[in-house]
């Protein structure tokens, strides 16, 4: 049904009405930031039964809304799955995708989206049930793969078979919900998706401890928020909401001692915070931009913590993620 | 004064007052206006599409699509079929199943529909009891429905339930010994082409002698010689030049054989059941909408129950049951894009879902889609109207 709304509403922008490049205007005049996020994936983005949103990409529509409007409630999540959400973005219907999507050449250019950053670099792997005993992804020649449609995931898992001259039968499903049911059910041998789904689709699982995640990661995932093309200033806002996030870590600002760093002699953490300098204003936000997102929602390694590392069920480590001077890639450009 | 005008003709109207080059006008206005308004809306959304930078046109047709399908009924493999080859598997998916289930729903239809008014109480009581629960469903439940109790209900691959004669069923599907057909085999279809040539000839024939004469030929008896016994023959004379490929069990997967897949059983299944249940109630209506005097005629005549319902009551009853069974066969054929929500690989679900998503371009395959099924509808119920004008009551 939604997807039939949203081609539709597609269908109308595009015949009726000439493309509004002013999206920040819009939000603010709107009064809330429509913010595409997943409805299923624990970590990234679920609602719970009272509809209270949670998950990395959630925090980041927060830290957004945060910025803007210095209330991180003023969100309205609307639930994508992986097939309709460019179509939502494209046609207006939300101001910011932030859905475990992978930056590809293809969605930045033909589909007409600009990806913010990366806020999770990831990659797909593979989960199979213990019964099996297989222990690499190589032993699955001949294996029934269950899959989501519209995803990354789909092409990849053709490349994988192919590159290492195995066969497979893929089952693909149009929601993660289904497939994995469906593998639950042992109508696949295997599932894949992105490493992090995986660790949260797990948890799912009528007995989690049967099944075990094979260590082939098969391709580079980097996971981030899009906008659409043709607003310059939007994107620039999207994209330093990001890295706000990124240098407050660096800079050991948190959550809680972001009062106290108002008084830091430390010109990074003076410019960042507004204490010296107009750069929320060249945004278009306002100087204390930062203080709104780290002390509504916290720094990105607080949000990783709480959403999909050692404050969540899932307990993933930094890894990759962790700041570029720490071993990870995480690094933001300064602010100046 | 002139006294040219003919009193007798019509009265002469200005040309704008004649109510023929009046409507001719009107309907060329509104001709005019949809196409501005069709080409106002195509022009602007090319341009919007361009402003977002969001690839527009067809080319995308012939760039690789890189995904598997499950069910492919024609060669299709990810890294050398393009866009346009997903899109010929998807089309031929859906109208296996819509084309399956307009046959198993139609029978089914008949058998509850004639049960129904069946004189066994029993009977007509369990057809009305399926009537019901299943036309108070919804169909995407019922489907979900069939495909879990499937999958559920059916044993791992390791311990696959054998078929005798060599099939076997799991949750991956059921598999069915394939025939290889050898040299010789030729004859037999030859044979069956005759058989089955033959027996419109003799039924013809058979038809023609009662009109005449009145006497009855043993028609069943002499078709199913032909058919069936006549290849049979033939089969057997040259050899048996047939062999069959058996599924085998690999370490993950059934090797071999024909495969059906659950996607596919529970898709079928499922719309079959539902639409069965809306044709049953169209069969009902339309046998009772038959006069009952038409049957006490035929009894009073001495006619058979069974000749009866055959000669006389059906074909008055498909006059008023042809039309609303069109629009059955119409919707069978448009819930089976459903098939997305069980992963059975249907146009809707590879084109729409993920050829739309890979390249984006929701205006051009969605125009595509709707295309195809308004193709689809269209030729069913063209094929629908030509039966439906030879069984019309011909008014003389
Ligand atoms: N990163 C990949 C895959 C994203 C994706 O959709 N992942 C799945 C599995 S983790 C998911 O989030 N499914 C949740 C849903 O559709 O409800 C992409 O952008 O294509």
């Amino acid at each position: 049904m939604y997807k039939i709304a949203s081609l539709f509403a597609l269908a109308v922008l595009l015949a009726a009405q000439g493309a509004s490049a002013q999206t920040l205007k819009t939000v603010k005049d709107r009064g809330a930031l429509n913010c595409g996020a997943n409805g299923t994936l624990a970590g990234f983005g679920l609602p719970d039964a009272q509809g209270a949103w949670t998950g990395l990409d959630v925090d980041f529509c927060r830290a957004v809304a945060a910025a803007i409007f210095d209330d991180p409630n003023k969100v309205k999540f609307v639930a994508l799955t992986a097939k309709d959400r460019f179509t939502a973005l494209q046609s207006g219907e939300v101001d910011v995708l932030a859905r475990n999507t992978t930056w590809t050449s293809s969605r930045d250019t033909s589909l007409g989206l600009n990806f913010t950053g990366v806020n999770y670099y990831d990659g797909q792997g593979f989960l199979v049930r213990k019964s099996l005993k297989v222990n690499s992804a190589l032993e699955l020649n001949g294996a029934s793969v269950c899959v989501q449609q519209g995803t990354t995931t789909e092409l990849n898992l053709a490349d994988y078979f192919r590159a290492s001259k195995m066969t497979l039968k893929t089952v693909t499903f149009a929601t993660a919900n289904e497939a994995v049911k469906a593998y639950d059910a042992g109508r696949c041998d295997a599932y894949t998706t992105d490493a992090s789904g995986l660790y949260s689709e797990r948890l799912r699982l009528a007995s989690a401890g049967d099944h075990i995640i094979l260590p082939e990661i098969i391709s580079k995932e980097p996971l981030g928020p899009a906008v659409r093309h043709g607003d310059d200033q939007w994107f620039d806002v999207v994209k330093w909401v990001h890295f706000a996030m990124v240098n407050a870590e660096e800079l050991g600002i948190t959550q809680k001692n972001v009062g106290e760093m108002l008084k830091s002699d430390n010109p990074e953490i003076k410019r960042l915070l507004g204490t010296e300098g107009a750069f929320g204003e060249q945004l278009g936000l306002t100087k204390d931009w930062v203080v709104r997102i780290v002390g509504k929602v916290g720094n990105y390694g607080e949000i990783f913590e709480k959403n999909v590392g050692q404050g969540s069920p899932m307990k993933i480590a930094r890894g990759l993620n962790g700041l570029w001077n720490k071993g990870g890639l995480q690094y933001a450009p300064p602010v100046r | 004064m002139s006294s040219d005008s003919t009193p007798s003709g019509p009265a002469r109207v200005a040309f704008y007052n004649d109510p023929k080059i009046r409507s001719i006008f009107y309907q060329l206005a509104l001709l005019a206006a949809i196409a501005f308004l069709v080409y106002g809306a195509v022009s602007n959304a090319i341009e919007n599409l361009a402003r977002a930078n969001i690839a527009s046109g067809f080319g995308f047709w012939n760039n690789t699509a890189g995904f598997d399908i499950s069910q492919t009924l024609i060669s299709y493999s990810s890294q050398a079929s393009t866009y346009g080859r997903a899109f010929w598997v998807g089309l031929l998916n859906t109208l296996l199943v819509a084309g399956l289930g307009i046959v198993f729903a139609t029978i089914l239809g008949f058998i509850v529909g004639l049960s129904r008014l069946s004189k066994n109480w029993l009977l007509s009581k369990v057809a009305g009891g399926f009537v019901e629960t299943i036309r108070n469903l919804p169909l995407l439940l019922q489907l979900l429905f069939w495909y879990n109790a499937v999958l559920k209900a059916l044993p791992d691959i390791r311990d696959s339930i054998v078929i005798p004669g060599g099939g076997m069923i799991n949750n991956r599907g059921l598999f069915l010994p394939r025939p290889e057909f050898l040299y010789g085999f030729e004859m037999v279809l030859v044979a069956l082409a005759v058989g089955v040539a033959g027996s419109i000839g003799f039924y013809i024939w058979a038809r023609k002698r009662q009109e005449r004469t009145g006497q009855q030929a043993p028609v069943a008896a002499v078709v199913l010689a032909l058919v069936i016994g006549l290849p049979l023959a033939v089969l057997a004379l040259k050899g048996f030049p047939l062999s069959f490929s058996y599924p085998q069990a690999g370490r993950f997967n059934i090797a071999g054989g024909v495969e059906i897949l659950p996607e596919f059983a529970a898709l079928l299944f499922g719309l079959s059941i539902y639409t069965a249940a809306f044709i049953a109630e169209v069969v009902r209506a339309g046998v009772l909408a038959v006069s009952h005097g038409q049957v006490e005629a035929a009894y009073s005549l001495g006619l058979q129950p069974r000749p009866t319902l055959r000669l006389i009551v059906v074909p008055q009853a498909m006059r008023v049951i042809i039309p609303p069974l069109t629009s059955q066969y119409l919707n069978l054929t448009k819930n089976s894009s459903l098939a997305v929500a069980i992963g059975y690989p249907d146009l809707v679900q590879v084109f729409t879902g993920t050829v739309l998503n890979q390249t984006g371009q929701a205006v051009e395959v969605v125009a595509i889609t709707m295309l195809v099924y308004l193709v689809i509808s269209l030729s069913t119920s063209l094929l629908m109207n030509i039966y439906n004008r030879r069984v019309a009551l011909v008014e003389r």
